[in-house]
């Protein structure tokens, strides 16, 4: 289906419009600028909610255009139902990052909107390349911009952070480039992630490939043991870098898994899932203990990405519906309530300057409004029903149930940790009792601040109580990659339709099985 | 041999560029001091019109002399890529000697005649000439390395630089010899000819292929024949260590193909060996020992080491790979990645030469301290320089490495690009530090009471050349690809 407009080109071309505007305006005028550039994003992207043929199986919004001609590498974009929310997750966070950096960013401020204008556009770039090199170049060109807002506007030990930062995702991704270029002469001379996705591979090639490709995705998630980069790039991050980084950045290592690992290397995604199961159940109860230890509440949150993430590359390796489409409902939903949980930490730390708990206790009587959102985004970052993540984890853990009950008992662990360290957090930051000395002094949130963070309490609520609509948006997208992983799926399809209703909230509960349909390709 | 007039016109850029040397050189004692820019004027002028006779040329393939000179798209397309640099070198010039306070009308002379050497090698098809025209390349250089003449380092660069550049001239020559001595010429064609009707084992041919590597070797630069440049490279003034990382190894690389695919083409399976050996150490040191440095020139003459190891990826990809398309494939890789290299590396040393202001000498990496404050644009356009260096895209430095990696995995050699990546993931680290020191750190006292930088017309010139090519051919490296892919076919 192709559309008039380039909507995805658009996407990726205005904000780096706005980049050239933010250096060619006056330093005051930069915040303005990013924010228009943002805004406008994403009301340009917004309509794709409404286009996008939910019925459909192949890439929407589709454009083609030769970029270089030998070996043929092309300027290929387009959408599917698991990228779709990716991409309007971005471009609904942008703005959001560039209002919390109103005031917390005070240096080089051109600079910095100019950095997340480039991030956006790459991270666009990513989700919505069809062209594996154009891919690796969105993929890698977001390395410089994100080293620079860590290591130029953040904290004190922010050059190690971003220094481990860029080197621990470029030598991941340095291995996908031989990948891919591997893969062009084993795949019939295409770099096309479409053709390429169709094509069959030895069983040996693609365990090398497979490792080539988890190099790469397993440090950006990151999975359990590659995720030490991440406290150390969170905490010294400033607000937005790390809203960034946790939202959009993390997502683009399941995504890769999904659109490349799953569809390109079945045989070998399959051969694998032990040691990927593995890796996640280790991830979910690791993170979550690291978490209930940290006094730092970016850290906690860093480890609580750690912990989340898990759940999603678990799903990806189940193959089934649940499974899958829980990982990528997971992606969204980490993105939105990790991405709130970092914007009220960069709040408290405005006010307080220290992102210690113990240095911000008790806020619910000087910041009652800022309380009652930091509750509302922890009671969803623990997954509580009614809230995104609940959807999200249960599905997840509702396909491992089909895969393995000992699995979901040891990934349920990690709901249970969460509950742990999130409430404990809010007991102490919420409800503590207050030290006298500072707490007189803070300030309520202001109407800037609510307007950053009242959109994610509605995001949270929609996703939590009608998944639906985007799950329906999933479905064909979903049901493609699982086709190609798990050619006979009638079985699977079976045994799932079988199992009680994953989700309770759901409004419209017949669209939540449809593997189970014979209709379903 | 018969002498044909219309010989001429074939070299008639390689004449243009020496008369115009000439007549720099003949008019620099009457040009007073405050018009020495004239000539660099009349060597842009000369440079142009080369540029358009070369591009003519560039269609129809035409020898002379009997078959010694051959210009052919691949000469042209490394002429081009010579032209171009040249052209940057006088420009840089101009500001750069001045704040160094070097008055030599001479200087544009050296650069023409080391431009004509480089021609020379590029086009020529007999071992001997082009012995001739890197001699007349390197004298040219040695010279010109040396003319800070009140500072020790500069002298001591030059007379490096020429003991060790004579003596690989003269492993060169041996090889030119002994290969003469088993083949009978020293014409490119018969010699292949000759080498076709021998068995490969011949010891004497053996013997001669491995002191032509060797020569070529100290020319290019590779472990573990680099000992030279890192001093060379600090020691002259920045414009010249430019010239010298761009134009000589260009012109190196285009004679070094030409012998060893058209000349030794049938000895491809020993000389591969070497190259690959040559090719990992290149990569290992270069990268390794360019981690540690604190002067950026060094840094600098360490990653033009370790760029010279990324080409080398595509000469022994070509050498293994088994068809006729792989192994074209990876010598354009190598033209590609040569000509890529020119507009980062130039643009990294311009902006090392625009540093050098008064008491400044800005070549420390400290000197590079708070840039981002004190001159946010050239800040900018040394991170574009930084990280095209790096491989990272969207930039020129990615499309070369891309091309060269392609090369490698199509003739079978992924074990390399994938340690080359390693070290291209290593060598991020020596080039981010510069950006690290550019913007995450504040100006110290020395260089917050620095002059302002303002770079000259001239220099701007320069730098938005080097910096349009990175980003332009990052972005669409279509043109360059299909020229050098197009410039290859000629080669046999």
């Amino acid at each position: 289906m192709t559309h008039a407009l380039p909507w995805l080109t658009l996407l990726i071309v205005i904000p780096l419009a706005g980049t050239l505007a933010v250096f060619l305006a006056k330093e005051t005028q930069a915040r303005l600028i990013a924010l228009a550039a943002t805004i406008v994003n994403l009301l340009v992207s917004l309509p794709l909610w409404w286009l996008f043929d939910a019925s459909s199986t192949g890439m929407q919004f589709v454009e083609q255009a030769v970029w270089v001609s030998a070996p043929p590498i092309r300027y290929h974009l387009g959408l599917d139902g698991i990228s779709l929310p990716l991409v309007l997750m971005t471009t609904a966070l942008l703005p959001l990052c560039v209002l919390i950096s109103w005031k917390a960013i005070t240096t080089r401020v051109r600079s910095f909107m100019a950095m997340l204008l480039i991030m956006e556009s790459a991270m666009i770039g990513v989700f919505a390349a069809l062209d594996f090199v154009l891919f690796y170049v969105f993929w890698e060109a977001m390395l410089i911009p994100m080293y620079l807002l860590i290591g130029v506007w953040g904290g004190p030990n922010r050059l190690y952070a971003a220094i481990k930062f860029f080197l621990y995702t470029l030598a991941g991704s340095v291995l996908l480039l031989v990948a891919i270029i591997v893969l062009y002469f084993q795949g019939g001379h295409t770099f096309d992630i479409l053709e390429l996705s169709r094509g069959t591979y030895s069983h040996s090639l693609q365990m090398w490939l497979f490792l080539a490709f988890f190099a790469a995705f397993a440090v950006k998630v990151p999975m359990f043991p590659f995720h030490t980069w991440l406290p150390d790039a969170h905490v010294e991050a400033p607000t937005a870098g790390s809203v960034i980084l946790a939202s959009v950045l993390l997502k683009m290592g399941g995504y890769g898994f999904v659109r490349l690992s799953l569809p390109m290397l079945p045989d070998a995604s399959k051969t694998f899932t032990p040691l990927m199961v593995a890796l996640s159940i280790v991830a979910i109860i690791y993170g979550a203990y690291m978490a209930l230890a940290q006094a730092d509440l970016k850290k906690l949150i860093a480890y609580s990405s750690v912990s989340h993430m898990g759940f999603v590359t678990l799903g990806l390796f189940m193959f089934n519906q649940q499974g899958i489409e829980g990982a990528v409902m997971q992606m969204v939903n980490h993105g939105i309530t990790t991405g709130a949980l970092f914007l009220c930490v960069g709040a408290i730390y405005e006010r307080t300057h220290s992102r210690m708990i113990a240095d911000n206790v008790g806020l619910t009587k000087p910041m009652p409004r800022y309380a009652t959102l930091l509750v509302i985004f922890a009671l969803s970052s623990l997954g509580l029903p009614g809230t995104n993540s609940f959807v999200g984890e249960f599905l997840v853990l509702a396909g491992t149930f089909l895969w393995s009950k000992l699995a979901t008992a040891a990934a349920s662990l990690g709901v249970i940790l969460a509950a742990a360290y999130i409430l404990w957090m809010v007991q102490r930051v919420a409800f503590g009792v207050p030290s006298p000395q500072h707490l007189p002094k803070l300030k309520d949130l202001d109407q800037r601040e609510m307007a950053t963070l009242v959109p994610l309490v509605v995001l949270i609520f929609w996703i939590g109580l009608f998944p639906n609509p985007l799950l329906s948006r999933m479905h064909a997208s979903v049901t493609t990659v699982i086709a190609r992983v798990t050619p006979a799926s009638t079985t699977v399809s079976a045994t799932m339709s079988a199992q009680p209703h994953p989700v309770p909230a759901s409004a419209d509960p017949a669209s939540l099985a449809p593997a189970g349909e014979p209709s379903q390709p | 041999m018969m002498f044909a007039p219309g010989d001429l016109l074939v070299i008639l850029p390689e004449l243009l560029v020496i008369t115009a040397a000439c007549l720099v050189l003949g008019l620099d004692p009457v040009t007073p001091p405050s018009r020495k820019d004239g000539l660099a004027w009349l060597s842009l002028g000369t440079l142009a019109i080369c540029m358009g006779l070369t591009a003519s040329q560039m269609s129809t393939p035409a020898s002379a002399f009997g078959g010694i000179v051959i210009v052919d798209a691949y000469a042209c397309f490394w002429k081009l890529l010579l032209y171009f640099v040249t052209g940057l070198t006088v420009l840089l010039s101009c500001s750069y000697l001045k704040e160094e306070r070097l008055y030599f009308g001479e200087y544009y002379g050296f650069v023409l005649l080391a431009l004509s050497g480089m021609m020379v090698m590029v086009s020529a098809a007999d071992l001997l000439t082009i012995y001739l025209g890197t001699e007349l390349m390197s004298l040219s250089l040695y010279v010109m390395a040396g003319l800070k003449r009140a500072e020790p380092r500069s002298l001591e660069a030059s007379a490096k630089y020429f003991v060790l550049g004579a003596f690989s001239s003269g492993i060169l020559l041996y090889g030119i010899s002994l290969l003469y001595g088993a083949t009978g010429s020293t014409r490119l064609p018969a010699i292949a000819a000759a080498i076709g009707g021998r068995g490969l084992d011949d010891p004497l041919l053996l013997f001669a292929t491995i002191l032509l590597a060797v020569g070529f070797g100290f020319k290019l630069a590779v472990v573990p024949f680099h000992m030279w440049t890192p001093d060379v490279y600090q020691g002259a003034p920045t414009s010249v260590t430019a010239f010298m990382a761009v134009a000589s190894k260009a012109a190196s690389f285009g004679a070094f193909l030409r012998v060893f695919v058209e000349g030794l083409g049938g000895l491809k399976a020993n000389w591969t060996e070497i190259f690959l050996v040559l090719c990992v150490v290149t990569l290992i040191l270069g990268n390794i020992v360019a981690l540690v440095q604190t002067n950026i020139k060094r840094m600098l003459a360490y990653s033009s080491i370790a760029h010279a190891g990324y080409a080398l990826i595509g000469v022994v990809a070509a050498g293994v790979a088994g068809g006729s398309t792989g192994a074209r494939n990876g010598i354009a890789g190598v033209m590609l990645y040569l000509a890529l290299y020119a507009f980062m590396t130039f643009g990294a040393f311009s902006i090392v030469a625009m540093l050098r202001k008064g008491g400044l000498e800005g070549e420390e990496i400290e000197d590079f301290t708070g840039l981002a404050t004190r001159h946010p644009l050239a800040a900018l356009l040394m991170l574009v320089f930084m990280v095209s260096l790096a491989g990272i895209p969207p930039t020129a430095g990615f499309i070369g490495k891309f091309y060269v990696f392609m090369a490698a995995v199509e003739a079978g050699l992924t074990w390399l690009a994938v340690l080359a990546l390693v070290f291209a993931a290593i060598s991020a680290y020596y080039y981010l530090r510069i950006v690290m020191v550019m913007y995450m750190r504040e100006p110290g006292e020395l260089t917050a009471t620095s002059p302002r930088l303002v770079p000259s017309p001239a220099l701007s010139i320069v730098l938005a050349c080097a910096v349009a090519g990175v980003v332009l051919f990052g972005i669409y490296p279509n043109p360059i690809v299909n020229l050098a892919t197009h410039a290859v076919l000629t080669l046999k």
